[in-house]
């Protein structure tokens, strides 16, 4: 338990700051865990700390200079101790370019609510839940495997001109993977959601099972380019890997697969054919996140010094094109673009796309159908060139159905590429990233059909 | 050693946290407790074209219980740190043992370990890099910076510096009481050059690895001034290097190259947790199963792998690790064939050994310690070749220096790694750069063509900052040595073509 509240924490750096500048934030991190293998709980945990971040800012003769210096913090001592620190720090730090006055101060109106506790009993159900279905899987000879999280970070931001920001994010993700006792055959589903009690605990397990079920036949296959359909998993995987390389900086200096030949950003050019939507919006329903700026440090793509200001929707690909790169109010200005900052949701959205895997399955007369993607890295960023493993059951599509179970494949493949080989596209549906889902849990995908995608080789991982 | 715990951390009241833990767990009839005090201390700047971009300093500080109760895992880990907090973690673990009791399908039992007593380590460093003032960290990362920019190839410049001080208090029911500060960092400057008429780029990095050290290792404790001279010159060749053919070369990897290769074909392939599926859900598993143990041909008689947590100056070196074991040195590979596991207490329960090799690791007192990365280092040929000697063997060939982009499958077998530069050899010589190139391989026939082990002269202490593993996420620092090498045969793709 920590013994001071978090907008108490926030006033007193406020209050203690003798800089020009200050920004507190503080965030109440609350979590409650179960992680499971081979039909047994391997470990477990419940935590609770309050992190405060205090954000200096110095004006002198080289300009305006800001520190940051974050804590675990308990007592209000430990507050005065941290903003004397930041302070120090950014007094003997170096001018910034990305200085600018803070934005005007705006109220929360829960501002005053306390932050959000994650009880241990709420993860109970799920507990029940695993037993029952742990059993089930010993008598099929197979193996349950997974991790159940349920956190709430409330955040509190306070600035020196006068903002008093709150918001409560909760988050919970359950992953379930199921394998053979031999190895031969593994299967995975996982779902991210607001509402502990919004999960289909009885859908994800049926989906690994029927996935197990597909894998009884096993079919092998050489590398080669097919045609392939990405479920929302794989496809939020790709898309993530495009959003966090959205920065407009590394754009307009020519750094990224979004530098135009010639200078200057890809902004206003046509990357999809399918007149694609991929947004965020902090007031996304079910996919909430903060509606203001949260940045404990400054980076490519953050700047402490628009903490607090608001984040509305944004489009960074609209019909195809790409709209919007992510931006600071520096880059923004260097790049005579709209301040589009970070937001920590991600949708993408096909104008009349409807139906699902399944649908696609069935119109399907030859093509592989993937589970998830895994250890996706960037090869070559000039064109965002990704490696990565299929992982946990790849299919192969034959005259409309499942015919077995292909091997895995290592893939090279840009997600901004690819945009030009969709071929059809489902509906949008809330999905969980197997690989980036722990970082990212906000994303709502629709599957893909990509022509081409490129199996470069053959994985015998099973 | 010159050092002494940080007084800041040794002024909180650890032995009674450790009395109130231990008591409590007593009173609740736990069958293991083990309690953990933390103060982590990282720093971060980055500079963008000698500019400071990003100045952060974080400051972790909580404690952590882990009891057996009833058989079954459970923790907690919080922030205040007194004795009654403590008190108050091992009831919410026991409170999370006992809803976890349906989920568990077997008793939790440990090997053992003897009891250490009271026991202070600390690592190899000369100068603790918190006692340097940032403006000084900032102009020398200013200053080198200005030094690429003043060369007419570089057009951007980044600088990074990670540096990291971290205490840990450890105790258990046993009667281990283990007090321990390590000190690691890590610089990387990157050049980059862009041809805005065609919108062509590319980038050459620093290879000085992440290290065990201090301050020391920034003012003279690695070639600097020649690496930063000569950055903007290899950039330049790279830029202006042809595209590579791919297809199959004898391949010479250089150590600033290997270590990676090391880390995710060996490294994480021999953690007994993942042989054993507890990584089925999220880091993977292993083809090196423990039915394999001691028959495997993992690469040829060449092959010397050692595991450690005791290298000086390596990153995953400790006295003790998080659950009480004494640190250690084994083999995992020897003469080609798989003889060892990285293990904790549970899974060394588990497989029947009667002891860990104490690779137990939590990053955090808010994270419950899991198995861990050793240091896992190829030991060099005694006698060996230099890397010219290797070289020069080759006919037609490549020598990849410097690691950037790595991928590897859930089991461990099929890897693709590139560099930050690839030459050409051709008739034993170096033939200019390459661009463009990836090589791609199966873990055991990667290993089985090495053909040529470089001898102690070619040996690089190299490594990560950012290994990461377990549910919820955990990053752990860790070190590789490695010498030069020879391989065979190996798959070389081409990555502007692979893009289509």
């Amino acid at each position: 338990m920590t013994t001071i509240r978090p907008q108490e924490a926030v006033d007193r750096a406020l209050t203690a700051s003798k800089a020009d500048g200050c920004i507190a934030i503080a965030t109440h991190a609350a979590t409650t865990n179960l992680r499971w293998a081979n039909n047994t709980l391997t470990t477990n945990g419940v935590t609770q700390t309050l992190e405060v971040t205090v954000v200096a800012t110095v004006n002198d003769a080289d300009g305006t200079k800001a520190a940051s210096v974050s804590r675990n913090l308990t007592s209000h001592d430990e507050v005065d101790a941290l903003v004397r620190e930041a302070e120090a720090a950014a007094r003997t730090s170096a001018a910034a370019d990305d200085a600018a006055p803070l934005p005007d101060g705006r109220t929360s109106a829960d501002w005053d609510d306390a932050a959000v506790e994650a009880p241990v009993a709420a993860l109970g159900g799920i507990a029940s839940w695993l037993g029952e279905i742990f059993q089930t899987a010993r008598a099929a000879n197979q193996g349950r495997y997974g991790y159940a999280e349920h956190s709430i970070d409330t955040v509190y931001v306070g600035t020196s001109t006068g903002a008093r920001l709150r918001f409560a994010q909760p988050a919970v993700r359950l992953e379930l993977t199921g394998r053979t006792s031999d190895g031969s055959r593994s299967a995975w589903s996982g779902k991210g959601s607001a509402d502990i009690a919004a999960l289909d605990l009885a859908a994800i397990e049926s989906d690994v099972a029927r996935r197990l079920a597909w894998g009884e036949r096993r079919v092998s296959l050489d590398a080669g380019r097919y045609q392939t359909i990405l479920p929302p998993s794989a496809v939020a995987d790709m898309m993530i890997n495009a959003y966090w390389s959205a920065g407009a900086l590394d754009a307009h200096e020519g750094q990224s697969v979004y530098s135009r030949a010639g200078g200057g950003t890809r902004v206003g050019e046509h990357l999809a054919d399918v007149p694609l939507s991929l947004r965020s919006d902090p007031s996304m329903p079910g996919q909430e996140c903060p509606p203001f700026v949260v940045a404990g440090a400054s980076s490519r793509m953050s700047s402490v010094f628009d903490n607090g200001s608001p984040i509305s929707p944004t489009e960074w690909i609209r019909d195809g094109e790409l709209a919007s790169l992510i931006q600071t109010r520096y880059s923004a200005k260097l790049t005579g673009l709209p301040f589009t900052p970070w937001v920590d949701n991600l949708e993408m959205t096909v104008p009349g796309a409807d139906g699902g895997v399944t649908d696609m399955i069935a119109t399907t007369e030859r093509g592989l159908l993937l589970t998830c993607l895994w250890y996706i890295r960037e090869v070559d960023p000039q064109t965002l060139l990704l490696t990565g493993l299929t992982r946990d059951g790849v299919f192969l599509v034959e005259g409309g159905e499942v015919v077995g179970a292909v091997n895995n494949f290592r893939f090279n493949e840009s997600p901004v590429g690819m945009l030009k080989r969709i071929v059809e596209a489902g509906r949008t549906e809330e999905t969980l990233a197997r690989e980036f889902g722990d970082y990212f849990t906000r994303t709502r995908m629709p599957a893909l059909r990509v022509a081409d995608f490129n199996m470069s080789t053959v994985s015998q991982a099973s | 050693m010159p050092h002494s715990i940080d007084p800041e951390f040794t002024a909180l009241p650890l032995n009674a946290i450790a009395d109130a833990v231990l008591d409590r767990a007593r009173e609740l009839n736990v069958e293991h407790a083990d309690v953990r005090v933390e103060r982590i201390r990282t720093a971060d700047l980055a500079l963008h074209d000698a500019r400071l971009e990003t100045s952060h300093d974080n400051d972790e500080r909580g404690l952590a219980v882990r009891v057996v109760h009833d058989g079954t895992w459970g923790f907690a880990g919080g922030a205040v740190i007194d004795p009654e907090a403590a008190r108050a973690l091992v009831d919410r673990a026991v409170e999370v043992a006992k809803v976890s009791k349906p989920v568990t399908g077997e008793r939790i039992e440990l090997a053992p370990e003897p009891a250490h007593g009271e026991q202070t380590w600390l690592s190899a460093y000369d100068v603790d890099p918190f006692t340097i003032a940032e403006a000084d960290r900032i102009a020398l990362l200013a200053d080198w910076s200005s030094r690429l920019m003043a060369a007419e190839i570089v057009k951007h410049a980044d600088a990074s510096l990670k540096q990291v001080r971290e205490n840990k208090f450890f105790a258990d029911l046993a009667g281990t009481v283990t007090m321990q500060q390590r000190v690691r960092l890590h610089c990387q400057l990157t050049a980059l050059w862009v041809d805005e008429a065609t919108g062509r780029f590319e980038s050459m990095r620093t290879i000085a690895p992440p290290v065990g050290r201090g301050w020391e290792f920034m003012t003279g404790g690695y070639a600097w001034d020649h690496e930063l001279a000569q950055l903007p010159e290899w950039l330049a060749e790279k830029a202006q290097a042809p595209s590579v053919e791919p297809g199959r070369y004898d391949l010479v990897v250089d150590p600033s190259n290997l270590w990676l290769t090391i880390h995710e074909s060996i490294g994480h392939a021999t953690e007994l947790d993942r042989a054993l599926g507890y990584e089925a859900n999220y880091a993977g598993t292993s083809f090196a199963t423990p039915d394999k143990l001691n028959t495997l041909r993992y690469g040829s008689d060449l092959m010397h792998v050692t595991g450690d947590r005791q290298a000086e100056h390596g990153l995953a070196t400790v006295g003790f690790d998080d659950e009480g074991v004494a640190a250690q040195t084994w083999d995992l590979v020897k003469d080609g064939t798989l003889v060892g596991y990285q293990l904790d207490r549970r899974t060394a329960a588990l497989s029947g050994i009667a002891r860990s090799n104490g690779c137990a690791f939590a990053d955090s007192p808010l994270h419950v310690p899991i198995q861990r990365m050793a240091n896992v280092s190829l030991q060099p040929a005694e006698n060996g070749p230099s890397t010219d000697e290797l070289i020069g063997a080759v006919e037609d060939g490549l020598y990849v220096v410097g690691d950037k982009s790595w991928s590897i499958d859930m089991q461990r077998y099929n890897f693709q790694f590139t560099g930050q530069r690839f030459y050409r050899i051709k008739s034993g010589k170096i033939a200019g750069q390459v661009r463009d190139a990836a090589y791609q391989s199966m873990t055991t026939d990667f290993w089985n063509s090495m053909a040529a082990v470089g001898g102690p002269q070619t040996y690089v202490l190299g490594g990560a900052f950012n290994c990461g593993k377990g549910q919820p996420g955990q990053v752990a620092a860790v070190s590789h040595g490695c010498p030069s090498a020879l391989f065979t045969r190996v798959n070389i793709l081409n990555a502007t073509r692979e893009a289509g």
